[in-house]
Formats: structure tokens, C-alpha cells, sequence
């Protein structure tokens, strides 16, 4: 009895702790260190599956997909021709105006583990930690947009907070308008709703909204979601506007971390977009 | 392999294999039915060998589920130390209890378990507002019985130097 009350005060403690403040880091990353084995032990038989079927793929296969590849890297190198000019051209104009922005930013691949977590809340784990350089606030995406961010880092393993848990709120723009908004989970893998917008805003379904930038923890410029619904009730102080991540959250295996470029995150791109927003306008108006 | 220290690793083994149940990846449909397999192994040890086993162990077990799920820390460590407590407290009665009765039983201290760790996510704000947050408790009940069973042979084979 005695035990069970000192250990419930103690529960009591931790939770507190961890609830309110950051000390706990290290024991949780401790702990999970403890817990890898098994979850690694879980994801081994489906990482032995993949291996398995990849050894089974028939040569006729392989030779189709080489083919394909190729062509599609023929096909992305000529673009990328014109990007390079692109670039250049956008790092001039910038100096111009004498803003700082990158274009390109460090990647590092990961592997989403296959590990269940809490059903209820939108999060995984992925097989890069600490060792490999991944830190709490490092944002994820795939080949197709925003996927989440990093929630805690371990040794050799990190927890993601996926862009549609209902606590997480991501600093987006309409790409057609410039509308800016907060794209917020919903604990729906397929839905985000975009929050505070007025019903008089310009919108329709199909929009595509991307980062903003604000906040300073995701880059600009990566696409997040489109638009599917948009509902003007009446009466109402904002319309009701949901959206469907471009990044399939609930089936992808592959993710990219996006690396800061000299360990220093937050700061730069804090002002680089800042800044940005004026300098746009004003090349809007100079031109007609 | 039934020396009388088998134990040592036998009792863990179960402890662990429960653990990898609790994450292993299933469809998306089945994973809110996902039984409490952690907490069954528990309560079963805390019933069989309850000189041996304390709220300690199920609090230490409870923090394991905390992290390997991202709950809050010491939000199920709370919930098994009191499911231990319990077990202990009953095991006279339960035990001689036929078995849909003690899975009853089961269902019951399972229900305090997720009332608790419910109270701590609600107080946190990350309560999750639906009614499928109680079917572990049903999936648990159906499979109390073989859990009973598959345990109890373990502890014949392996554990008999304790009881």
C-alpha cells in the first residue's frame, strides 16, 4: 500500500515533468533505449519480407524498371538544366534585394520503422536518431510533400508527430492567392483543416497550399495539402475549409529529413522569410 | 530445461514477447481492437506469484509502455501499478474462479487501467473522443481465457521452484 502511494506520487511527478517541462529528455531516451530491441525486433520479419520480395523480382522486371528510371532521370536532368539557370537568377535577384534564401536543402533518407504506436494519435518511428544527426523540431517530408516533424530524438531512433495530429499546427500559403493560414490535424491521416480564414477569402477546392516559412521550422515553398472542401456558414467568423495532405501519410515507407545547414535551424529562415514577403509585393508592383 | 532458476529468463521472455505483441504493426481497422497483451501478462503473474511480484515491476513495465508508445511518462505506469496492487490484493479469490468469471475479473481491473491512463490523456488534451478506445477491453476478455491457459503451462514447465 505504502509502495503503491509512493510510486502514484511519483507517476504524479513524471507526468508533471514531463507535461511541463524538457528535463526529461535524456531518462525518455534512456528508457526507449531500452524498449529498441523489441521494436526493431518487430520491424525485422516486415524489413526480411521486403528483402525477400526484391530478391524474387524476375530479371524481365528489373530491366523494365532500369528502363523507366533512365528515362525518368533523363527526363528530371533536363529540367534540372533549367533550374540551375533558375537558381542563379533567383540568387541574383536576391542579392538585389538583398534577402537570403536557399533553395536547396540537405537531405537525409529515412525509414519509417513498422512499429505501432498509440492508435489514436498520429505518430511513427523512424530508424534515424541522434548518432545519425536527427533533432527534436527537424522537419519530414516525401516525394510528395510535408510529411511531420521530428517529436523526440533517441539514440539510434526518433519519434514523428505526423502534420495530422490534432495537436500539430503547420504555418502554410494558398499557392494561388498568397492567403496565409495554419493547416491543423485533425487525427485523420487523410484531412487537415486550414483555420482562421474569412469566408469572403478566394478560395476553391483544388487549391494547393505549401509552407510558408513562418515559425522557422519548415523550409518555404513545400506543398502540404489540397484543398477539397470549402464551407461559408453563415453567421460564422471563418469558413470552414479542409484539406487532404499531398503526402500520403498513412502508406508511405520512405521519408526525407531536411538537415539544417550548419546546425543553427531556426534563425536564418526566420528572417529570410521576413523578409521575403515585402521584396514580392514590390516586384508586383513594379511591373505592370 | 525446468531447473529452478529457468525463471530468471522464462517470466522476462513472456514480458518481453507481450511487449513486441503490444507494437507489432496491424491494419489500420484492427489496431484499436489491439488487446492489452502487457497488462494481461501481468495481471497473470501478479495472480500466480504474488510473493515474487509487486507494483514495482508493473510500475517499471508501465513506464517501458510509456515510451515505446509516446505516452506521457508515468501515464501507464500509474494504471499497472495499480492493476498490480489489485492482482495481488484479489488472487486468493481469483484464482479458484472459473475462467469467464476471471476474465471478468480482468475486464475490470483493465477498465481501471484505461479510466486512469483516459483521466491523464483528457487532462493533457489528448483525449481521444471516440468509443473505440474501450475495445481493448472487449478483445482482452475473449482472450483472457487462452492467455490464462498459455501462461499457466509456462509456469508448470518452468517456474515451479517459485510457487
Amino acid at each position: 500500500m505504502v509502495r503503491l502511494a509512493l510510486l502514484g506520487l511519483l507517476s504524479i511527478g513524471l507526468m508533471w515533468t514531463d507535461h511541463r517541462h524538457n528535463y526529461l529528455q535524456d531518462f525518455r531516451s534512456g528508457v526507449a533505449f531500452l524498449v529498441y530491441p523489441v521494436q526493431a525486433g518487430v520491424n525485422l520479419p516486415v524489413q526480411a519480407g521486403a528483402w525477400v520480395l526484391e530478391q524474387l523480382r524476375s530479371h524481365q522486371t528489373l530491366v523494365e524498371d532500369n528502363r523507366s528510371l533512365r528515362e525518368e532521370r533523363l527526363r528530371m536532368s533536363a529540367l534540372m538544366l533549367r533550374f540551375e539557370a533558375l537558381e542563379q537568377e533567383n540568387a541574383r535577384l536576391r542579392e538585389l534585394f538583398e534577402t537570403s534564401s536557399r533553395l536547396r536543402d540537405p537531405l537525409m533518407i529515412a525509414e519509417i520503422m513498422a512499429v505501432d504506436l498509440d492508435p489514436f494519435r498520429q505518430q511513427l518511428l523512424i530508424n534515424r536518431g541522434r548518432v545519425h544527426g536527427a533533432y527534436p523540431g527537424q522537419p519530414l517530408i516525401n516525394a510528395q510533400g510535408v510529411v511531420g516533424q521530428v517529436l523526440e530524438s533517441h539514440a539510434l531512433h526518433s519519434s514523428v508527430l505526423l502534420i495530422s495530429d490534432p495537436s500539430h499546427a503547420l504555418p502554410v500559403l494558398v499557392n494561388r492567392t498568397g492567403l496565409r493560414t495554419l493547416a491543423v490535424g485533425t487525427g485523420n491521416p487523410q484531412l487537415l483543416e486550414l483555420r482562421y480564414i474569412p469566408p469572403a477569402e478566394d478560395l476553391e477546392p483544388g487549391d494547393i497550399v505549401s509552407t510558408s516559412g513562418l515559425g522557422g521550422r519548415f523550409p518555404a515553398d513545400y506543398p502540404v495539402a489540397e484543398i477539397i472542401r470549402v464551407e461559408r456558414i453563415p453567421g460564422e467568423p471563418f469558413a470552414r475549409v479542409e484539406a487532404r495532405p499531398l503526402a500520403r501519410l498513412d502508406r508511405s515507407r520512405e521519408v526525407l529529413l531536411l538537415a539544417p545547414v550548419n546546425g543553427t535551424p531556426e534563425s536564418e529562415e526566420v528572417f529570410g522569410d521576413v523578409f521575403e514577403e515585402p521584396a514580392e509585393d514590390a516586384v508586383e508592383e513594379v511591373t505592370p | 530445461m525446468s531447473g529452478s532458476r529457468a525463471w530468471i529468463w522464462v517470466v522476462p521472455l513472456t514480458f518481453i514477447i507481450a511487449l513486441a505483441l503490444t507494437v507489432a504493426p496491424l491494419p489500420e481497422w484492427a489496431a484499436p481492437w489491439r488487446p492489452e497483451w502487457l497488462a494481461m501478462t501481468l495481471i497473470y503473474w501478479s495472480m500466480a506469484l504474488p510473493r515474487h511480484f509487486g507494483v514495482g515491476v508493473g510500475w517499471g513495465l508501465g513506464l517501458l509502455l510509456d515510451v515505446a508508445t509516446g505516452a506521457l511518462l508515468g501515464q501507464h505506469a500509474l494504471g499497472f501499478a495499480l492493476i498490480a496492487y489489485l492482482s495481488i490484493r484479489l488472487h486468493q479469490r481469483v484464482r479458484v474462479f472459473p475462467l469467464w468469471q476471471q476474465a471478468l475479473t480482468v475486464g475490470g481491473l483493465l477498465a481501471l487501467h484505461l479510466l486512469v491512463v483516459l483521466w491523464i490523456s483528457g487532462m493533457t488534451g489528448r483525449a481521444p473522443g471516440t468509443w473505440l478506445y474501450w475495445a481493448p477491453l472487449v478483445s482482452s476478455m475473449i482472450l483472457w481465457p487462452w492467455v490464462f491457459v498459455l501462461l499457466r503451462d509456462v509456469r508448470r514447465r518452468w517456474c515451479l521452484a517459485l510457487s
